[in-house]
């Protein structure tokens, strides 16, 4: 099994930030607003270099949502980010409006999703974005899953015509990807070849699903670890592939087990291979405050609580 | 089309107008004549003697924008557009029927020429607001135009855009308060009252103007105000009479949202002429 360093690296917000900044530089068309919360959301390295292109909304996402809807109608490559939380939950009435039903080219950041922010606590975690998200008619929506990642599917979002939903995260996780990794709006990205069982993942539980990934290999189980960045459009051939040749399905993520990727992937594996499948993630409830490992901890959110997901499933399997 | 600041030809303009609300409310018998008829001179006044616009080169980059934001007076806007030369007048009585273009509120899919697709109230302003700031990034002349209700100016997303236009100095905005003070379930002052409205609007940093809403000449000189004021976004408060032509409907919040019986339409086309 190919075998991942797993370093440390920096948050998929800063890593955002970053990709941004060189967006700016490259097209003049790029504009971005924000609703307060630019130097969590890293729009502010933006905002400094391109004062002129920063629309600073004060604390009104709602309004954000729309006045971004504007500036893309007029032909802007426009960016708008707040806290997932924030930039869903308050803005999606804008977001079904003013941008999914005309399709308006407008990208849309939520950060500091999902529980692993920590110490602020439910009212600012969001485990139910990419749900709201993929309700969205039109929209394209991403969790990439490491600094790497995040710096190219921002770069591929803004050439896509069309809106984008893409979620990040507060705190920093490890790098998965060297820097020549090539990825493709809705081409899931393959991460360990196995046969045993499949551990389908998006943003930080990727990297926890490669770690338990080599523990099952340690007990013989050889498990296919799959990167699904792009929840929609979703890669369907990866998924039936996974289900036929593996035959049991964990999904692992940092999201409301009722509305994230998990029942995406079962759709299709109902139509395709039907096999055994597990869903892992937050269940139906709103987490607490805490460091973001205790709290991670805590809901079953880390490479030993995705093993016995994986064990589980595999021993289904008949 | 023919554009012009001559106010006879405008008012016969707006009689057809309001001819094409009524016929084609009458054939969907469902949709909203009260507002619409309202709404009559001051999109009648924008689209024929104001707006920078060209009905046969919808995507040119520098033409001024317009958004209904109280979109169920769909009406208004389809007979305004149809009568520039936009769309057909021959099918606007299918408002409402599968398969037109003419639908129950307005949907830029089916009219392209429509710069958004509103019937979600209070969020028109910060969509235009964006389409300003990104005119003005251009160095474009645009300018943009957004009717509200005074019922819909109940949403709270419009003061955040209020604020919004003013702190930043958008001065290449005009809201326009299609102020009839009439909304669905009653009277506005009976529901949520918005008063006092000018000094409201005074105090989010807007400069107000106040206008007869059917007076042309009132409007022209309005939004001659409005053009000439530079530094913070303009508000017209337009003083109008929900219903208005059809004595039957005006100031009668039974005809917020309900059609016109075939008896009623006749009566109706009569009185305007």
């Amino acid at each position: 099994m190919r075998k991942y360093e797993l370093k440390l690296g920096t948050a998929t917000r800063e890593a955002w930030g970053k990709a941004l900044v060189e967006l700016g530089r490259e097209n003049p068309n790029v504009v971005v607003c924000d609703a307060d919360l630019a130097k969590s959301t890293f729009t502010h390295l933006f905002q400094k270099e391109f004062p002129g292109r920063f629309f600073s909304c004060g604390i009104a996402e709602s309004n954000m949502v729309s006045i971004g809807a504007g500036l893309a109608a007029s032909g802007k490559i426009a960016f708008v980010a707040s806290f997932a939380a924030f930039v869903i939950n308050k803005g999606f009435e804008q977001l079904r409006v003013n941008v999914a039903y005309p399709n308006v080219n407008l990208k849309v950041v939520g950060t500091h999703a999902g529980i692993s922010l920590g110490e602020d606590g439910p009212s600012q975690m969001s485990a139910e974005d990419l749900g709201l998200a993929c309700s969205l008619v039109g929209f394209t929506v991403l969790s990439p899953s490491d600094e790497v990642s995040m710096f190219a599917l921002v770069k591929a979002a803004a050439a896509h015509v069309g809106p984008v939903f893409i979620r990040a995260g507060r705190t920093k996780v490890p790098v998965i990807y060297g820097p020549d990794q090539k990825f493709e709006i809705g081409k899931s990205v393959q991460l360990t070849d196995g046969n045993d069982v499949t551990i389908i993942s998006h943003g930080l539980m990727v990297a926890e699903s490669l770690r338990a990934a080599e523990t099952l290999a340690g007990e013989g189980i050889s498990a296919r670890v799959i990167d699904m960045h792009t929840l929609k459009p979703l890669d369907r051939e990866a998924i039936s592939k996974a289900a036929a040749e593996t035959g049991a399905i964990a999904v692992v993520e940092e999201h409301f087990v009722k509305s994230g990727l998990g029942v995406l992937v079962a759709q299709v594996v109902a139509e395709t291979n039907p096999c055994p499948m597990e869903f892992h993630g937050v269940n139906d409830c709103y987490a607490e405050s805490g460091t973001p490992e205790q709290v991670l901890e805590k809901y079953h959110m880390n490479a030993a609580a995705v093993v016995e997901t994986a064990r589980r499933v595999f021993k289904r399997k008949k | 089309m023919q554009k012009t600041s001559n106010v006879a030809e405008l008012q016969d303009i707006c009689r057809k107008v309001r001819r094409h609300i009524i016929e084609m409310i009458g054939a969907a018998k469902s949709g909203h004549p009260g507002g619409s008829l309202s709404a009559v001179e001051i999109v009648t006044t924008l689209f024929y003697d104001i707006m920078r616009h060209d009905p046969a080169n919808i995507t040119w980059p520098e033409r001024d924008r317009f958004i209904l934001s109280k979109g169920h007076a769909a009406p208004v806007l389809y007979s305004v557009m149809a009568e520039c030369g936009y769309t057909p007048i021959e099918t606007l009585n299918t408002l409402r029927s599968i398969g037109s273009i003419y639908q129950g509120h307005p949907d830029r899919r089916f009219i392209p020429a429509m710069e958004a697709s509103t019937g979600s109230l209070g969020v028109g302003l910060s969509v235009g607001l964006g389409m300003a700031e990104a005119a003005r990034l251009d160095n474009s002349p645009t300018r943009v135009f957004v009717v509200l209700g005074d019922g819909e100016i109940q949403e709270g997303q419009i003061w955040e855009a209020a604020m919004y236009g003013a702190f930043h100095h958008v001065d290449n905005i005009v809201a326009i308060v299609d102020y009839n003070r009439l909304q669905l379930d009653g009277f506005v002052k009976d529901i949520m009252e918005v008063e006092p409205l000018p000094d409201k609007w005074r105090s989010f940093g807007w400069h107000v103007i106040e206008a007869d809403g059917h007076s042309i000449p009132n409007l022209q000189a309005g939004f001659a105000e409005a053009a000439a004021t530079k530094g913070k976004p303009s508000v017209l408060l337009a003083h109008t009479t929900k219903g208005k032509g059809v004595s039957f409907m005006e100031n009668n919040p039974k005809f917020h949202g309900v059609a016109p019986t075939t008896e009623e339409v006749a009566l109706a086309l009569k009185e305007i002429g």
